[in-house]
């Protein structure tokens, strides 16, 4: 059993491959930028920190690996997991620095993050930085298995995945408004916030990750 | 809701704390990592690392104390001190480190910063500033640890590197730190009230009512603090209990058991 991790140069890869491996019970944790490692692999994961369309660009700068996503996630219906922008990436298009193309897996738009003010006592800030409490829309879907209610997760973005078909949306939480926490559909899952970084919490849904068979 | 985070800062020199817990025995008190796991299962929200190096030369134990603690924490680790140039932040995010803070070198180049928040994103950009009072609802911004005056008004310097793409700021009273006698409430409201960014609000905490003050009064979205928990006079448990108690988000998880050598 492989875990690729998709590396594509952005940013902090080493903590998500040291949560991984903390999880991996005997699989494999493979950090590559190979397209055809792709094909030999049980799960899939994509990371990702920094700009929408800087991500994307590192993305499609490898070669195949565009091909290698649609043809092991799409079609071969592997589990597949991304994180932060790599949970954006999944988006039809990005408007963070001019407008982008995602993968196109779940029909959205990732758009900047304005929270409403309202009343509060103080602004609300952006980036959405720390750790905020999931309400979790999808209780059943395996990757939540075992999550108490009002579990925190650590997120850091200024952007929110704004998704066209609200069966897509998986997690929410409250920044000035609901944000997207989690999205998905058959057989591929992306969270806004780090589980690489939500100790306990995120650990165990790596490890849920892990054991999904979609 | 988003919470209030509470962060323990650890000074490291030479790949050694510097002012650690000492209220656990530990096998090595010394020990960066071992500091840092403690930290991680008492439940705080981040964890900060100040390399006070004297060197440049000696960083790469740095290096080794990011990679370690990365290895063993899965929670958001903030790293600073003489980061001078993108290979620097480059080097401390390959480490593991999620978050880099620029002090000095944000004020001898300002441009730096928005060159770092382009290059790795404005998340793990975080900007320290230092700041003493001058005169009544006036501050300067200091560099070297507070020895050097940059004749530069702090509030309006959050704003220009909130501008240029910090993520957050870290803003310590230079007149407060070290202390106890808590944070300056006016400077810490004057910037996080102008900046759109989170500020994190450091230097003087002595009380827990200080950290309450700091979220209330000062406006600040995280809490950072040394030696009151380093010496053991509060836990990151009692802090989160006197917050919630105060009315203020925090973030209670049910918490794993002490690590092994732990002796609270």
């Amino acid at each position: 059993m492989t875990v690729a991790i998709v590396d594509y140069g952005s940013g902090n890869l080493r903590s998500a491959a040291k949560a991984f491996q903390h999880e991996a019970a005997g699989r494999k944790v493979l950090v590559t930028g190979r397209a055809e490692d792709l094909a030999r692999a049980d799960h899939i994961v994509l990371p990702g920190v920094g700009s929408f369309g800087d991500c994307a660009r590192g993305l499609r700068a490898l070669a195949g690996m565009m091909e290698a996503l649609q043809e092991n996630v799409v079609r071969r219906a592997k589990p597949f997991l991304g994180i932060c922008v790599g949970m954006q990436l999944m988006a039809t298009r990005g408007v963070e620095h001019g407008i982008h193309e995602g993968l196109g897996w779940i029909h959205g738009e990732v758009v900047p993050l304005e929270p409403d003010t309202g009343a509060g006592d103080h602004r609300l800030k952006v980036p959405h930085m720390g750790w905020n409490e999931l309400t979790i829309g999808d209780p059943a879907h395996p990757i939540f298995a075992g999550l108490a209610p009002g579990a925190h997760a650590y997120f850091v973005h200024g952007y929110r995945f704004a998704a066209a078909d609200a069966a897509s949306v998986l997690a929410e939480v409250s920044h000035g408004g609901p944000v997207t926490a989690a999205i998905g559909r058959d057989n591929m899952v992306g969270t806004q916030f780090h589980p690489e970084k939500s100790q306990a919490v995120g650990l165990s849904l790596i490890a849920n990750f892990l054991a999904w068979r979609p | 809701m988003l919470k209030i985070r509470i962060i323990p800062c650890l000074d490291v020199k030479d790949g050694r704390v510097v002012k650690g817990v000492n209220f656990v025995d530990l096998v090595d008190a010394g020990d960066p990592v071992a500091q840092a796991r403690f930290y991680d299962q008492a439940g705080a929200d981040e964890l900060c690392f100040l390399d006070i190096t004297a060197s440049h030369e000696d960083r790469d134990t740095l290096y080794d104390v990011v990679r370690g603690t990365a290895e063993q924490c899965f929670m958001p680790l903030t790293v600073g001190g003489g980061v001078r140039n993108v290979d620097d932040i480059r080097k401390l995010l390959l480490a593991g480190a999620d978050k880099v803070s620029i002090n000095t070198a944000a004020v001898a180049r300002p441009e730096f910063v928005a060159e770092a928040a382009e290059k790795f994103g404005s998340q793990c950009i975080v900007v320290a500033i230092d700041a003493k009072a001058t005169v009544p609802g006036r501050w300067e911004i200091f560099t070297h640890g507070g020895r050097n005056a940059t004749g530069r008004d702090a509030v309006v310097w959050g704003e220009r590197m909130a501008a240029l793409g910090a993520g957050e700021i870290l803003l310590t009273s230079m007149d407060r730190d070290g202390t106890k006698g808590g944070f300056d409430i006016g400077l810490t409201r004057a910037v996080a009230d102008a900046v759109g960014v989170p500020v994190i609000a450091s230097g003087g905490v002595g009380t827990l009512d200080h950290l309450v003050e700091g979220v209330r009064h000062g406006h600040a979205s995280a809490v950072l603090a040394a030696s009151i928990f380093h010496f053991g006079t509060y836990s990151v448990a009692d802090a989160k209990a006197h917050m919630a108690a105060a009315g203020l988000p925090v973030r209670m998880e049910p918490t794993a058991p002490a690590p092994e050598g732990a002796n609270p």
